[in-house]
């Protein structure tokens, strides 16, 4: 499998990078680790013009925290992700999701941004950053703006960056006392994309109940989404397995899969309940293990 | 003989030298590339290939059209059927071959193939072998004989049906069963590929390619080229083989790329490279199974098995491109009866015509044993549940017993060895058979889902004897010549091919096992046909039961000459030497005594008048019977309740394969058999739409098992060796293949047959699991 | 279309072609530099037979451009043994029957090579995992496993051996 042909540039910083994309607004796309976008040019499914390499683009793989946000540069690997002292000390969840995706191959070179940009219908990451109520921060030549991670996966392979940005950070609200997640996929075999997955974020009150809940689902719709309804569920009960279980009722009612050869419309729904049960379960442990 | 002696073949592969066909490179040398149908049916009403000839690089496109003139649009299969090489009206299969496009770079290629524009109209598409069989449905192979103008190949059957018949209505337990064993690929890590080299002037075709069977490609071109009228005849056509990236059986059959690659030399008078991609492998080339099974088994309430009989649609595709014995279109399938001692048995198998690629070749496992071991296997399983016997107690109760060896098999099979029970018991005591029960029932006890699964199989394998097995007319023996050189070296060239085996260790070791020259001084050459002696070449585990017995058997010439040269050199009578250690002596007197070595020298240099010079000697083996390796084997499942999964917690494998050479390496086969028996158990599966796409057509969906889903499986053996081989050995690559589907599946059904289930067909995944747990109200 | 000049250290050696754009990593290393022990056996990132270093990461090069490598240090195969000396997971493999056909090795040793950098004493679970995206037909991966921690164990003293009379810091 040979990719069409395409033209080639790596512009030394994101100015440079703007400016192009500008000029060649439709037909430029943006290439990160290529994990993503790779696989797509060989199979001829993408057929861009001209790949713009944000491999010299200094400055876009941080990750820090600030007084309220989790700040991950969008050209962060998920091993960088999953190795990186701030994750592995608070954030279990994200290091789960990280460490999950794909291969070690993968994880070294892949980064959460081109992920997110590339928007597979069963991918990791959207699921928690819907989960978590993350932003996500696109860069133009006329300036930044946040999206909103319930806004931003529009549709398969389809996410609100416009041609002439640049996906440059995702945003995620700095993990406050009581707060847990955890994240559940089925795949059919290591490395496989998921056949469904669920990711949950819980706050729990000083009384114990739900006070904060996200519930992101990957796999079983045109793109991941938020399980509202699910969410609704959660709000201001006791964590119990009862719970779980109207939350995953709720969460699969609200899945729209297709059959396909990862099995029939009921298997999924099914396996959504299911999942959701056992993320909120770790999201527990975890909520409670976590004083701030 | 028996040492894990460290395989001579590996320094190349670890230091990244190994030479596979894609390594294979010549000056002047085109790529081609294959314009593929979209669709399963379909009449092509046009190729339109203006655009590709503008892209820069491409410099030819051949169509169905084209080779029509050469009388090369079709071509023979080993299986006696006609397979198309490109077609000049109708496609047959998703992913067959339409066009080539030949150009002067694989990136060229790849743009010429994505211009060239098809015109199709959509026929309707036969997925279904029964649907097939239908009155109503179209004849898919219309260019066959006018009295064969049905969807059915063939049909063939073996035992006696009336007796069976009789056996079954007489039974007191009676259980019948519907068994699908679905379509899968052998996937071998490296595609098939080749470089075609025709040189006009010297007339020579030089065929560089992925084949396990490279003589008999040989003689097919030949044939082909006969009847096209091409001027290439057999001793100007050489293929080499190199090294090969895994075989499995997906690498004996004649695929249209290779032919399109001769062709394409052969008009333009440069080599032509095709390597096929990952999606081509999985899309187009042969597959393996697609058999479903309706099998009926007999017992008295004791569970004693009284009768058999077994009718079967085999799903060929559009051609029958098996590589199966001329008279045994469904293999060895007939070998049904297992390790189980009864006299009544009927097996019927009808070929059948879909719109698929073709199928019937081997997955680890050529000729159909893996169908019928499944079968059997489940049978006795669900018998023994049924009558509430312990699965164990029960094959124990059922086996051929140890003293009814060489044991006559109501489908006429002669089984040469074995000890059953022997097998099974030792797996029983590894893996601890009462605690496993017990720690069972304790957790069924508890709501939880865990299975334990015994498979007892019997492979037949070695094909084989010439009075009746043959590949279009050639007969099936293997040939192995020695030459020792002056200085006691040893170059030996076999007739099978290795694409993994260690062949060049093995082999080795038998030469230096009745010889007596170390390993290190013997080189063992194979896969090139200008140099190698003919044979069949290496698929269903016949390596060792042909190739290794003719090599062993020369190597008995060998000796045989090198006895009379002793007797020369030490003045002796031939009767008065001994042979041990690699040395002749004089009896009683061990000082008097030549080694191998100084032997060889005497062969050049100090031979006896009316002797020929040299040592050398060259066998053709002709197996008096097959080889029948077994084993048992046990493994233990859990399962998710809330998703289905299935997991593998250990699978304990007994095996015997007879004599064995090298532990390590017989070892290392099982283990991938093994690998190789779980993939198709629980993960690996092609599967069509409606429309004959294919579902599965890249290793995203493919699923190849990882390290992570491979169990740490759990080896051992016993020694039965082979009453006929020279050498005691029996063949092992495809027993374990054969061997676990069986004992998975029934470890599933085990842990779920309270619920009332007694079968799930293979691959068991876990939606299949799920919707069982779902509908009995556990999920 | 362009052409692109990119200049690589392969092995130690600097190595440099005109590319087009779209050129795969794996064919540059395979076609333009003649280092056919890193194969190509999938399409889609799932096999890890074409796996390689680049800059000290495993990476596949069959789902990497040539121009995203251009100054890049690559480590294949063929840059493993030193001389007649085997790397000890190319040793390693060799003692443990770890090959068959041998297609997969050279991308599973590279993933091994990389893992054991990662972790210097890895259990059986964390090797099965660290070559979770190589695929191997023939051997089951038990005895690839056994290679790595012979490799591991091999690697590990030498690291804590002493060197010209000097102890070492085993890092």
């Amino acid at each position: 499998m040979i990719p069409a042909p395409f033209d080639y540039v790596r512009p030394s910083d994101l100015d440079g990078a703007l400016r192009i994309l500008a000029e060649r607004e439709g037909d430029a796309k943006i290439l990160s680790g290529g994990y993503s976008l790779l696989p797509l040019l060989k199979l001829r499914l993408a057929q861009p013009a001209l790949l713009v390499d944000l491999r010299d683009v200094a400055g876009l793989d941080g990750i820090v925290e600030t007084d309220d946000e989790l700040r991950i540069g969008a050209r962060a690997t998920h091993r960088r992700i999953h190795e990186h002292t701030i994750i592995t000390s608070r954030y279990p969840l994200l290091r789960d999701v990280a460490g999950g995706i794909g291969d070690p191959q993968v994880r070294n070179w892949g980064t959460i941004g081109g992920s997110c940009a590339h928007a597979d219908p069963a991918s990791d990451w959207p699921a928690l950053l819907l989960a978590a109520r993350a932003r996500l921060v696109c860069r133009s030549g006329s300036g930044e703006r946040e999206i909103a991670a319930r806004e931003f996966f529009l549709d398969t392979f389809t996410t609100a960056i416009a041609p002439t940005e640049v996906l440059t950070e995702i945003r995620i609200p700095r993990r406050g006392k009581g707060v847990g997640g955890g994240y559940t996929k089925l795949e059919r075999r290591a490395g496989d994309f998921a056949t469904a997955g669920v990711c949950t974020v819980l706050r729990l009150g000083d009384d114990g109940r739900i006070a904060g809940s996200g519930v992101g689902i990957t796999g079983v719709a045109e793109t991941p989404f938020a399980a509202t309804d699910a969410e609704a569920a959660l709000i201001g009960a006791a964590p119990s397995d009862e719970t779980f279980r109207s939350a995953g009722a709720a969460a699969a009612a609200q899945s729209r899969p297709s059959a396909d050869i990862r099995g029939p419309v009921d298997y999924k729904r099914a396996m959504i309940a299911e999942l959701t049960v056992r993320s909120l379960r770790t999201a527990v442990e975890r909520a409670l293990a976590w004083r701030g | 003989m028996g040492h894990s002696v460290k395989r001579k073949e590996d320094p190349r592969f670890i230091r990244g030298q190994g030479e596979y066909i894609d390594d294979v490179n010549l000056p002047g040398q085109l790529w081609l590339d294959i314009v593929r149908s979209p669709y399963a049916h379909a009449t092509i009403k046009g190729i339109d290939a203006s655009e590709a000839l503008k892209v820069p690089g491409v410099l030819a496109v051949i169509t169905g059209k084209d080779l029509e003139g050469y009388k090369l649009h079709w071509m023979p299969t080993l299986a006696g059927d006609m397979q198309m090489v490109l077609p000049t009206d109708t496609v047959m299969y998703q992913a067959q071959e339409v066009a080539a496009v030949i150009a002067t770079s694989r990136y060229a290629a790849a743009d010429g193939i994505a211009a060239v524009l098809v015109d199709y109209e959509p026929l309707p598409v036969v997925i279904d072998p029964f649907k097939s069989l239908d009155a109503d449905a179209p004849i898919l192979r219309p260019d066959r004989g006018p009295d064969k103008q049905t969807n059915r190949i063939w049909h063939w059957e073996s035992g006696d049906e009336a007796k069976a018949d009789a056996a079954l209505a007489d039974a007191e337990v009676r259980i019948e069963e519907d068994i699908y064993i679905p379509r899968i690929h052998v996937a071998s890590i490296e595609t098939c590929g080749c470089v075609a080299d025709w040189n006009p002037v010297r007339q020579q075709l030089t065929l560089h390619m992925t084949s396990q069977a490279p003589h008999a490609i040989r003689t097919v071109l030949a044939l082909v080229a006969a009847g096209a009228g091409l001027p290439i005849s057999e001793q100007n056509i050489r293929v080499k083989t190199h090294d090969i990236g895994g075989g499995f059986g997906g690498k004996v059959p004649v695929y249209p790329g290779y032919v399109l690659a001769v062709a394409a030399s052969f008009l333009i008078g440069k080599p032509v490279k095709w390597i096929e991609d990952r999606s081509e492998n999985l899309q187009a080339d042969s597959f393996a199974r697609d058999y479903h099974i309706h099998a009926e088994l007999g017992a008295t309430k004791e569970g004693k098995i009284t009768g058999l009989k077994v009718r079967t649609i085999a799903d060929h595709g559009y051609s029958d491109a098996a590589a199966d014995p001329s008279k045994f279109p469904a293999g060895l399938f007939n070998v049904i009866t297992g390790s189980y001692d009864f006299p009544n048995a009927f097996v019927e198998v009808d070929g059948v015509y879909t719109n698929k690629p073709p199928g019937g070749v081997a997955y680890r496992c050529s000729f159909r044993v893996t169908e019928a071991v499944h079968a059997i296997e489940r049978m006795v399983d669900i018998l023994a549940h049924d009558i509430g016997k312990d699965p164990a107690q029960l094959r124990m109760e059922n086996f051929i017993q140890p003293e009814q060896f060489p044991y006559k098999s109501p489908t006429g099979w002669e089984y040469d060895s074995g000890n059953y029970p022997v097998a099974l018991q030792k797996a029983m005591d590894i893996i601890d058979y009462p605690g496993l029960r017990k720690e069972q029932a304790e957790k069924r006890a508890r709501g939880e889902l865990m299975g334990i699964g015994i498979c007892s199989f019997t492979e037949i394998v070695g094909a084989g004897p010439s009075h009746d097995f043959d590949i279009i007319g050639l007969k099936m023996n293997d040939g192995c010549e020695i030459r020792v050189h002056p200085t006691g070296k040893v170059l030996a060239r076999i007739g099978s091919q290795t694409q993994g085996q260690g062949h060049e260790t093995t082999y080795a070791q038998i030469i230096a096992e009745e010889l007596g020259f170390p390993v290190a001084d013997i080189k063992i050459e194979y896969g090139d046909t200008d140099t190698a002696p003919y044979g069949l070449g290496t698929y269903g585990s016949r390596s060792t039961p042909t190739s290794g017995a003719s090599t062993a058997m020369a190597s008995r010439k060998i000796k045989d000459k090198a006895r009379k040269l002793a007797a020369h050199l030490l003045e002796a009578s031939e009767d008065d030497l001994e042979w041990i250690n690699g040395k002749f002596f004089v009896k009683g007197s061990p000082e008097r005594a030549k080694t191998i070595q100084e032997i060889a020298f005497a062969a050049y240099t100090n031979f006896p008048q009316g002797m020929e010079m040299g040592l050398e000697a060259v066998d053709y083996y002709d197996p008096p019977n097959l080889t029948f390796p077994f084993g048992s084997y046990i493994c233990v499942v859990d399962i998710d309740k809330g998703t289905g999964e299935v997991h593998v917690r250990r699978f304990v494998a007994v095996d015997d394969c007879g004599n064995v050479i090298n532990p390590m390496i017989v070892d290392g086969q099982i283990h991938g058999g093994l690998t190789m028996g779980l993939a198709p158990a629980l993960y690996e599966e092609i599967r069509y739409d409606e429309n004959g796409n294919n579902l599965a057509g890249t290793f995203m969906d493919y699923l190849l098992p990882t390290a992570i889903e491979t169990p740490a499986w759990e080896l051992d053996k016993t020694v039965t060796p082979s009453p006929h081989h020279p050498i005691g050995a029996k063949g092992v690559g495809e027993s374990a293949t054969v061997g676990a589907p069986p004992a998975i599946a029934n470890a599933v059904v085990d842990a779920l047959w309270h619920l009332g289930v007694r079968n799930i067909d293979i691959p068991i995944t876990p939606p299949k699991v799920w919707a069982i747990l779902h509908d009995k109200g556990i999920a | 279309m362009t052409t692109h000049h990119v200049t690589l250290t392969v092995n130690g050696e600097a190595l440099e072609a005109d590319v087009e754009p779209r050129l795969l990593l794996v064919h540059l290393l395979r076609e333009n530099f003649g280092l056919t022990g890193t194969h190509i056996g999938c399409d889609t990132s799932n096999c890890g037979a074409c796996t390689v270093h680049v800059n000290g990461e495993s990476a596949k090069s069959c789902t990497m451009l040539a121009v995203q490598a251009d100054g890049a240090s690559v480590r294949t195969i063929e840059g493993m043994a030193d001389g007649a000396t085997l790397h000890p997971l190319q040793q390693a493999f060799w003692d443990q029957h770890g090959l068959q056909c041998g297609f997969c090795t050279p991308g599973m040793i590279m993933q091994a090579a990389w893992l054991l950098g990662e972790n210097n004493d890895p259990s059986e679970d964390e090797i099965r995992h660290g070559i979770s995206g190589n695929l191997c037909r023939c051997t089951g991966y038990v005895n690839i496993v056994k290679a790595i921690q012979q490799a591991a164990g091999t690697m590990a003293e030498s690291a804590s051996a002493p060197v010209d009379g000097q102890a070492v810091a085993a890092g």
